[in-house]
């Protein structure tokens, strides 16, 4: 008991140190806390409330008032929950399906082993590019230009691939998928952007969702493979004696092991997703139009309309904070495995 | 959740067959995904990017001009633009180069000496000629009369923001890390501002860098800066940029730091003060090296992801004035708008390039420092 007390009396702060970090983390909170605080406030003014000067207390400086929720839930309803809707199921579906492919892919790079032979990649880049071309300097109908690359790939890998030996190993796969992330998404987006219009899918929730998985499973990846190396491998080798199959052991045995990594990065992959911008903007138009969207464009012919960007931003950020609040510790636990291994 | 499809029960061969196949099935999802949504559009974007975009009657038309597009870019009538406008270095500008490249060098040299391999010293070199050519850049922008190109901006919001968001968090992460009341309602609102949208923190700091109506109106006015609008100039734009990313992103550094610091055996630290160890010197043999390979990966993040700001700049300040706060993105968005395709993707693609350098340099040059602790 005493040792406890005299270890404690040594790293705990002095109270002039105590002072100072409470005053220090108060003006911190304050710097996290006020904009909120303002914006909060300024959903409930009406616009002249805004335009005559700072008022900062409300029944005091100024009357709280609903116009801008009556106006954006009223006569607007409409416009305001469809991009919200389209929101939701946006990032909900394409977390879904980012977590459940990146974790069977993370699982997959930790347990089993793979040798793609380089060979076989170079000769598959190749008969892309010789696709593209195709299609861009000869005209070639997208469709044949497709079966005409694989079927040259095919060929290729039975002719020639056998003859490079160098092969590549799950670390490289794995390294591969997460280098993804680099890829900034503007660099990507005008050949995506071409080839949904080409499939009538441009301004489509489903374009968005594909989008969203393909730029979020880098990030699965990553954090996953992490979390699945801390699982034991015995029960996995008990289960294969008992003659459970590969899939019979990732869904009863390693998905509910690691619940708490699934439930980590699923928060952080939803938040990505909804809070998403650059590629909302070029994707979608009037249909799928996302909230972030929704926010930007109410800088509008009128000016910016404060107080209806306000309503929006509080639902918009409500749902993912009351998230973030219960899962905090989650998330950064999931946060530093990433850190510590990546 | 969509899960893989289990062999149907029953029917041994089916069962046999699906588990040859597992390797594959559990892989090629996200292979595909990434192939059909990265690499493709990756190697289509580097075509785009050597070639003219026109519209034409009933669709549009894609010539191959080889590199005109960087050419433009790099050396011609887009230059400013990209680069910025550039002039004589100073003396000044000439001293700073200097130092970068000295520093720059000096691995290569340490290298040499301790007769590294030759792939070792050439590898620094070529980090070293890229962070000279930046240093060269940055003199010929930052002189007088010159004047920031869109790369040159996102230069600096990357390593501005991510040094002040670092350092911030890391503060925040020792004050947390005390045994304090209430820490834990701390760490849960010092949390909440990485969960916002970046369009909503735009809107937000527009309204709260008002001069005139916005919250500290009385103090602006107060100081005679009533109709000082901070958006007209250069740095003033850029600064609300930064503080409204570091605003947003210092969460992630705390959060992480703060895990880490809870992370590391308290008994050491216990045990160094009880032989008495001063406060800085537990920081600097045991806290700070416990904790350095994390921030080494945590800055790598940052980096990447702040090299692909735009909401920020598109919504506080529209890039402007003029370009002085336009990152990449943005400017690669704003020829999209304009139908210059080519140019679009020749900027992304100098981002792309830039980005994997800076990566690649930071990686290889912490990579001791990651291992080591």
């Amino acid at each position: 008991m005493r040792a406890t007390r005299r270890m404690r009396a040594i790293d705990e702060p002095t109270p002039l140190g105590k002072a100072v970090s409470y005053v220090l983390l108060g003006i911190w909170t304050i710097v996290v806390l006020f904009p909120l605080y303002w914006v909060s406030i300024t959903a409930f003014k009406v616009p002249i409330d805004v335009n005559d000067g700072p008022f900062y207390l409300p029944f005091i400086d100024f009357q709280p008032a609903l116009d801008a929720w009556q106006y954006l839930f009223g006569t607007m309803l409409a416009d305001t929950l469809r991009p919200y809707l389209n929101t939701v199921i946006v990032a909900i579906c394409s977390s879904v399906i980012a977590v459940a492919i990146g974790t069977m892919a993370a699982y997959a790079l930790v347990r089993l082993t793979y040798r793609p032979r380089v060979g076989a990649i170079l000769g598959f880049v190749l008969c892309v590019i010789l696709a593209i071309l195709g299609v861009a300097l000869v005209g070639v109908p997208w469709p044949v230009a497709l079966a005409c690359g694989l079927a040259l790939f095919a060929l290729l890998l039975y002719g020639l691939g056998r003859r490079f030996r160098r092969a590549l190993g799950n670390d490289d796969i794995a390294f591969w998928m997460v280098s993804q992330r680099i890829l900034p998404p503007v660099t990507v987006v005008v050949p995506v952007y071409v080839v949904f219009q080409h499939l009538g899918l441009l301004d489509t929730r489903t374009s968005l969702v594909i989008t969203y998985v393909a730029v979020n499973i880098p990030i699965v990846v990553w954090l996953m493979r992490d979390f699945l190396m801390g699982i034991p491998l015995e029960l996995e080798e008990s289960a294969m004696i008992d003659g459970a199959s590969r899939y019979r052991i990732f869904w009863s045995i390693v998905l509910p092991l690691s619940t708490p990594g699934l439930a980590a990065t699923f928060i952080l992959v939803l938040i990505m997703a909804w809070n998403e911008y650059l590629l909302a903007l070029f994707l979608s138009s009037a249909n799928a139009q996302t909230l972030p969207i929704l926010i930007a464009a109410q800088n509008a012919t009128r000016g910016p309309q404060w107080w209806s960007m306000s309503v929006l931003i509080i639902v918009m950020i409500v749902p993912v904070v009351l998230l973030a609040i219960a899962l905090e510790r989650f998330i950064s636990r999931g946060l530093l495995i990433g850190a510590v291994k990546g | 959740m969509p899960q893989p499809a289990e062999p149907a029960g029953g029917g041994r061969p089916p069962a046999v067959y699906g588990e040859r196949l597992a390797p594959a099935v559990f892989i090629l999802p996200a292979v595909l995904v990434v192939l059909a949504m990265s690499i493709f559009p990756l190697i289509v974007s580097l075509y785009l990017s050597l070639s003219r975009f026109k519209l034409a009657k009933g669709g549009f038309t894609v010539d191959f001009i080889g590199t005109l597009n960087f050419q433009k870019l790099l050396v011609g009538s887009q230059q400013f633009h990209l680069l910025g406008k550039l002039v004589p270095l100073s003396p000044v500008a000439w001293a700073w180069v200097a130092l970068v490249a000295l520093a720059a060098l000096w691995p290569a040299i340490s290298g040499l000496r301790r007769g590294a391999g030759w792939g070792f010293v050439v590898g620094r070199l070529v980090i070293a000629t890229g962070l000279v050519a930046i240093a060269l850049l940055f003199g010929a922008t930052a002189s007088e009369g010159g004047q920031f190109g869109s790369l040159g901006v996102t230069l600096i919001y990357v390593f501005g923001g991510v040094t002040v968001q670092y350092l911030i968090g890391l503060g925040l992460a020792f004050l947390c890390a005390q045994k304090l009341a209430g820490r834990r309602l701390f760490r849960v609102v010092f949390f909440i501002p990485m969960m916002i949208t970046p369009v909503g923190i735009a809107y937000t700091f527009r309204m709260l860098t008002d001069t005139t109506k916005g919250p500290f109106a009385p103090f602006w006015q107060l100081a005679g800066l009533g109709d000082f609008a901070w958006a007209a100039t250069a740095w003033g734009a850029r600064i609300a940029v930064m503080i409204g990313d570091a605003w947003q992103w210092i969460p992630f550094m705390f959060i992480v730091l703060l895990a880490s610091l809870e992370a590391q055996p308290v008994d050491e630290v216990e045990a160094a003060m009880v032989d008495g160890a001063s406060r800085w010197q537990v920081f600097r043999y045991l806290t700070f090296p416990a904790i350095l390979p994390v921030s080494v990966t945590l800055v790598l993040i940052r980096m990447i992801e702040a090299f692909k700001i735009v909401d920020l700049p598109n919504v506080l300040t529209n890039g402007g004035p003029g370009i002085a706060s336009e990152s990449l993105t943005l400017h690669a968005f704003m020829a999209w708008r304009a139908l210059d395709l080519g140019g679009s993707a020749a900027i992304a693609y100098i981002l792309l390039f830039v980005v994997t350098f800076f990566c690649v340099s930071f990686a290889t040059l912490t990579r001791r420092a990651g291992v080591a602790a």
